[in-house]
This record gives structure tokens, C-alpha cells and sequence, in this order.
């Protein structure tokens, strides 16, 4: 990966909290594991990023490097890889996801996760 | 590009002899998988480290558009 993809991804995710590195957009997932992250993100009502991968080669391969993490979509909190669709999941099921959001004072629906840990308790 | 569940299951006992591994092929196109690994190996791992060394397992399976396998739903245990 050329230093000017690195620090383009860098830029990306150190402009914004919350980065999603996905196939598609928010508004247009085109990938079953893109869309279950954007559902996550948007049920808890954060607010993000979408990076629409396939509209850029450089970021789709360069972002697998970057995190040494060979699937899309990757899930990026304050400059930090969290995981791809089934680590999403998994911490959303089992209050970890939004108990991270807290940790790194990201806002989010409170009513949405405590809903979401009752429905998995 | 497909690869078959028993080729999956190969990669994954050579690097995990003890584990417990289960493959479910989710769409019968040999394409999109379902598996749950468990083994002592991920003891002391983050979840991130665990699905990581499941995927260098896959040898490249997974890896760049022709990954010859295009989604692995994964779940990683500790045992």
C-alpha cells in the first residue's frame, strides 16, 4: 500500500469519530454484511461516515492492508480498527459495542442499546 | 470462486488440531459459509486477534476480490 493511500485512509479516520469502510452507501448498502453494520449503526442512532469502497480500488485494498483484515465492511472508532460484520454483530448482542461508544464518548440512541440488551439478556 | 466445506475444515484442523470446528455451507453455493471455531488457542485474545488468525489460517481464501471464498460468517470460542 503507497504512502498516499495510507494517509488518505489516516485522513479519513481521524476527520471523523465514527468511519464505516463499506460496499456501497448508507443509503445504498450493496453488500449483506455492509448493510447489517449500517442497520447496527443507524438503529443506535450513531452518526458516521460511509466510505463507499467500491467506488475506489486504492481505499477497497488499501484499507485490508492498513488493518491487516482481508473483508469489507471494517468499522473504524476514533482511529481504531473495532471489526468487520460478525465482531459488530457479536458486541451489539452483547452490550459491548455501546458500552465502547460510551468509553469513547460517542453519542448514541441510550433507548436503542437498552432495548437491544434486552432482547439478548 | 467456491471452495468446499471439507477444504475449509482442512485448513482450519492443520493450524487448530484440537479444536471443535463447524462449517455450514449458508447458501448451498459453496461460496458463503457459516463457522464456529473453538479452541484453547484463542485464550487471552481479543476477538479481532482470534478471527485473524482464523483467517491466515484460510491461507488467502479470503483475501482481495479473488478470494476464492467470498463470505465466512465466523465465531470464535474459547475453550
Amino acid at each position: 500500500m503507497n504512502e498516499n493511500v495510507k494517509s488518505r485512509i489516516e485522513a479519513l479516520i481521524n476527520e471523523h469519530d465514527v468511519v464505516l469502510f463499506m460496499k456501497g452507501t448508507s443509503k445504498m448498502p450493496q453488500c449483506g454484511f455492509s448493510s447489517r453494520v449500517v442497520g447496527i449503526l443507524n438503529y443506535l442512532q450513531i452518526n458516521f461516515k460511509d466510505i463507499n469502497v467500491l467506488e475506489d480500488d486504492d481505499i477497497r485494498q488499501g484499507i485490508k492492508d492498513f488493518s491487516d483484515w482481508p473483508t469489507i465492511p471494517q468499522l473504524y472508532v476514533k482511529n481504531a480498527f473495532i471489526g468487520g460484520a460478525d465482531i459488530i454483530t457479536e458486541m451489539t448482542m452483547s452490550g459491548e459495542l455501546d458500552q465502547l461508544f460510551t468509553e469513547k464518548s460517542v453519542s448514541f440512541s441510550q433507548e436503542a442499546a437498552a432495548r437491544i440488551r434486552e432482547e439478548n439478556a | 470462486m467456491a471452495i468446499s466445506a471439507e477444504k475449509i475444515k482442512e485448513l482450519l484442523r492443520k493450524k487448530f488440531p484440537q479444536a471443535d470446528i463447524e462449517i455450514i455451507d449458508t447458501a448451498g453455493d459453496s461460496n458463503h459459509y457459516s463457522a464456529t471455531i473453538a479452541t484453547k488457542e484463542f485464550r487471552g485474545k481479543s476477538r479481532i486477534e482470534q478471527h485473524k488468525l482464523v483467517y491466515k489460517a484460510l491461507e488467502g481464501a479470503m483475501d482481495g476480490s479473488n478470494g476464492i471464498l467470498h463470505a465466512l460468517a465466523l465465531q470464535t470460542k474459547i475453550k
